[in-house]
């Protein structure tokens, strides 16, 4: 799949600067949360009592030390590398879900189209925290669980764009014209449907990434997710719940973490989105 | 015809900025148009004919990519520079617009007879009932059968030429001096685009508005123009009265224009192939130095053609042509 | 001459609507139409928007499946043939689309595009065959590489045409190739039609609403209106002695880029008919100066009116004017 990001559009992302402000902020962020913890002195999980509750440049810590005095930038860190793999595979998995269900159904409408879409709506009938609480209580809490756990609450929408896509690209006039020369459907669908496909659906992983970030931090604040002593931006903030007055680095820092990465996510989506979208004339 | 011109427009000039450099859509663009006179304004795609017409109605995105620059006197007032409000006044009143397309001009949640009512409401001090009168009186002028029923009806209950003849309805509420149509009739069936010419021809007869028509079919201008405006690459390239420009066109484009066209009266002779123009209609970012036609064009001499860019010139006392070779591919 | 597509009575009913407590109503998009196109001719299918006359070109290709009547190709009855059985067919049968930004799929290059039928079909030779077919469509080489939007429209629909011809089809239904087009660009197209018809011996089926140019590059003309042929003529005997009032109003609409040609227009008064519920006789009786009662009553058959010349109406005492007529182009207005 290829994203032939053409010059025009490469330069209409560009100018787009909060998406190119996205974009960096989430190569720096992936780069300082799996290279980062190399460099630095501390490890997350060292526990300093010695130096509880150091507040941010206030000593060896840049970023502080928590009530164990573990140091926040080092848990920072391995934090956002859960968050990003969380946030990347849940999406990775999601998506595969998602276009399966939903070119399947575009392709073949009738009743099979019809019954997989109705269960798509069933499905987003659940408001998706409940759905996915109810199914943290089934599971035991960790890492791939709630990899599936968010991967199975976040297809639909995929699935809903990639249907309408398919749908309406069939009719057109090149798959027309490929089936007049007598190919297969899967041929159709892969050869001229899916690439045609491709601006949407990068636009909606991207928004997904976001989103399974978001989830993930919600979950684990409520103690479902990913469980100490390892970090998560999500974990770390429920821990900072009861410092929140005498030390509140402790939770703005995680907050901000989570803020930072949400939004330069959502940044970069709407900039694809405009980038992507050969109707969009530039100006 | 007697008078001012009621448009009088002036080296309009209009340039869009985009990524791949400026793009000039319309170039130094003059022409009159006289009361109660149709003017066809006729091109290809990227002549900018549409461009223009927009222009005109002061409908282009009001940014910084957009530069409209000229003057077009509407009975001696600047369409392109007095306020934002006032235009509103003027738009829909005393210039009004009919687009190709009915069903996207058209609300499609609003009954039509209360859409031509609420155009007749924003310029005329009617009530409610008054405006509504007025616009079953508007829909059966416009030759809508039974128009106090289909008052009623939503834009998709009806057709196409019956959605054009509403859009008509709708830009004749204020009695304009002025129509402009862009392509009214290119998205019709033929015998529903015979009709909507023959509408307007009538309407115009009765109500004496002078029609800028623009369009890229040549029967259709022999239809309905008084004049012609021949439009190429952004530019005016010829501009004359309808016969003589049909009968002795001296722009060799619009010349290539005219014989390109199958003639009816050849029909099934199989008179060879089609004297075609070769080439493809310029790109507007990439347009051809000297005169923009000269690569597609027959008579065109290298070292001349190519290097200066003609200027329209007079060519009688009716006409104007922009051709550096008119005189000599004349005689 | 033999017959390469044989129709005979041949309807596509769609399906519209239809609920709970709604009746099913059928679209009747084509209604009985019989007709041959025959082998090395271009038989143009002449109609405006609702005649059926795009239907019927899909059906001949069967990108749908005819409610009933057949469809002969070659003498083989295909008017069911499945989806594999079509497919040694489908080299045989070609389309050319109206839209040439539409049909070319904006991902692919021009090469991929071209190249597409002989990897469907599996075969080999791509990168000649390819070059060779752009090059008889008028394309140089180096446009293998484009992708369309970086073509001209006019380049557009000549890929369309290298993409529909690289397999060496006996049948292209061209449906509007030209109508999308630019005036200027148009008879450059026309053109290449026309010589790559004699080339290549093939047989055109050019469904049109542009009467001019059909007027110049068929042999034949069959004239649609509301799924039912009204007319059926050579080309030259249409224009000069229409035989039905529809192909007369049709005439007389075109629009002639003459302005001394102001014949006294026939201006129809409505519009076509519903397809979902046609009149119950000649489907034309409420729009045409001549209709009696006798037409509202059972719809009439396309019979002989000349040889070879055939109409679906029942007056045979009317005279039609034509484009052609001797002063009628003449004529002043009004």
């Amino acid at each position: 799949m290829s994203l032939a990001l053409s010059a025009p559009a490469f330069r209409r992302f560009r100018r787009h600067r909060l998406a190119a402000f996205g974009a960096a902020t989430i190569v720096l962020l992936t780069l300082g949360c799996f290279l980062g913890p190399f460099l630095l002195p501390f490890d997350d999980t060292t526990i300093d009592v010695m130096n509880r509750f150091a507040p941010p440049l206030s000593g060896a810590h840049v970023l502080g030390t928590d009530e164990l005095g573990r140091d926040m930038l080092a848990r920072l860190m391995m934090g956002g590398r859960v968050s990003l793999i969380v946030g990347f595979t849940a999406m990775a998995i999601g998506m595969a879900l998602g276009i399966l269900v939903g070119a399947v159904a575009g392709f073949h409408g009738g009743w099979l189209g019809a019954a997989l879409m109705r269960f798509v709506d069933a499905v987003l009938c659940f408001p998706t925290i409940f759905l996915l609480l109810a199914l943290a209580a089934l599971v035991s809490p960790g890492l791939l669980s709630i990899i599936i756990l968010i991967a199975a609450t976040s297809w639909m929408d995929v699935a809903r764009i990639v249907e309408g896509q398919v749908k309406s690209l069939r009719e057109r006039d090149f798959a027309v014209a490929a089936q007049v020369l007598g190919a297969s459907d899967a041929r159709i669908i892969v050869h001229e449907l899916v690439p045609n496909a491709v601006a949407p659906i990068v636009v909606a992983a991207t928004l997904n990434v976001a989103r399974a970030i978001l989830l993930e931090s919600y979950v684990s604040f409520l103690g479902y997710g990913i469980q100490p002593p390892v970090p998560s931006w999500g974990n770390m903030l429920n821990n900072a719940q009861i410092y929140l007055t005498s030390a509140p680095w402790l939770a703005i820092l995680p907050g901000l973490a989570i803020t930072l990465a949400v939004t330069s996510f959502n940044f970069l989506g709407d900039g694809l989105r405009d980038a992507l979208d050969p109707r969009m004339r530039a100006r | 015809m007697s008078g001012a011109p009621i448009l009088d427009v002036r080296n309009l000039s209009v340039r869009f900025r985009t990524e791949g450099g400026d793009v000039p859509a319309v170039s130094d663009l003059s022409f009159t148009l006289d009361r109660g006179e149709t003017l066809a304004v006729v091109g290809e795609s990227g002549s900018g004919k549409s461009v223009t017409s927009l222009a005109l109605m002061r409908l282009l995105p009001k940014d910084s990519a957009v530069t409209v620059t000229g003057q077009a006197l509407l009975e001696g007032r600047d369409l392109l520079a007095i306020p934002e409000p006032e235009m509103r006044k003027l738009r829909g009143g005393a210039i009004s617009m009919v687009f190709q397309e009915p069903m996207t001009s058209l609300n499609p949640t609003t009954p039509v007879g209360a859409q031509v009512a609420e155009a007749v409401q924003l310029h005329r001090d009617l009530d409610r009932r008054a405006a509504r009168e007025e616009a079953a009186r508007l829909l059966d002028l416009v030759g809508i059968p039974a128009a106090r029923q289909r008052m009623d009806d939503y834009p998709h209950h009806l057709s196409g030429g019956m959605r054009q003849r509403v859009m008509i309805a709708m830009a004749l509420s204020c009695d304009p001096g002025v129509l402009i149509a862009d392509e009214p009739t290119t998205a019709l069936d033929v015998t529903i685009q015979a009709q909507i010419l023959d509408l307007l021809k009538r309407l115009q007869e009765r109500t004496g508005m002078a029609v800028v028509f623009i369009t890229h079919n040549l029967g259709v201008v022999a239809e309905i123009a008084d004049r012609v405006l021949v439009m190429y690459g952004g530019r005016a390239v010829e501009q004359a009265p309808l016969r003589p420009l049909f009968s002795r066109p001296l722009m060799p484009y619009t010349a290539g224009l005219l014989r390109s066209v199958p003639r009816m009266e050849l029909a099934g002779r199989r008179a060879g192939p089609l004297p075609a123009i070769p080439g493809n209609v310029p790109d507007p970012r990439h347009m051809p130095p000297g005169c923009v036609f000269h690569p597609r064009c027959a008579h065109h001499q290298p070292g001349r053609c190519d290097a200066a860019a003609p200027v329209l010139e007079a060519a009688d006392e009716a006409r104007e042509v922009r051709c550096l070779r008119w005189r000599e591919l004349a005689a | 001459m033999t017959a390469l597509v044989e129709l005979r009575e041949l309807r596509k009913w769609f399906p519209v609507g239809g609920g709970l407590f709604r009746r099913k109503q059928q679209v009747k998009a084509i209604d009985g139409v019989t007709l041959d196109i025959r082998r090395g001719e271009i038989l143009s299918l002449v109609g405006e928007s609702g005649s059926g006359k795009t239907t019927v070109g899909r059906a001949i290709l069967r990108l749908l499946e005819p409610t009933n009547g057949t469809i002969r190709f070659d003498g083989q009855d295909i008017t069911h043939l499945g989806r594999a059985a079509m497919r040694p067919l489908r080299r045989r049968m070609q389309l050319v689309f109206q839209d040439p930004f539409a049909s070319l799929n904006p991902r692919h290059t021009v090469e991929r595009i071209v190249a597409s039928p002989l990897a469907i079909q599996g075969e080999s030779g791509g990168r000649e065959r390819v070059m060779e077919a752009l090059e008889m469509v008028g394309l140089q080489r180096h446009h293998a590489a484009r992708y369309p939007h970086e073509l001209s429209g006019g380049q557009r629909q000549r890929v369309g045409i290298a993409r529909a011809l690289i397999l060496r089809p006996e049948l292209l239904v061209a449906d509007e190739p030209v109508s999308a087009l630019d005036v200027s660009i148009q008879a450059q197209v026309v053109n290449l039609l026309l010589e790559l018809k004699e080339r290549l011996g093939l047989t055109i089926l050019f469904i049109s609403h542009d009467l001019s140019v059909v007027g110049h590059i068929s042999d034949r003309i069959a004239v649609m209106y509301l799924g039912r042929l009204v007319e059926v003529a050579e080309t030259r005997d249409l224009f000069r002695t229409p035989r039905h009032p529809y192909t007369e109003a049709l005439l007389s609409a075109a629009p002639d880029p003459d302005p001394d040609a102001r014949r006294r227009r026939i201006i129809l008064q409505g519009d076509i008919p519903s397809p979902l519920d046609p009149p119950p006789g000649c489907a034309f009786a409420g729009r045409c100066r001549f209709a009696l009662d006798a037409c509202r009553a059972a719809p009439p058959p396309l019979r002989q009116v000349a040889p070879g010349h055939l109409s679906a109406c029942i007056r045979d005492d009317i005279h039609l004017q034509s484009p052609l007529d001797e002063g009628a182009t003449h004529v002043p207005a009004g």
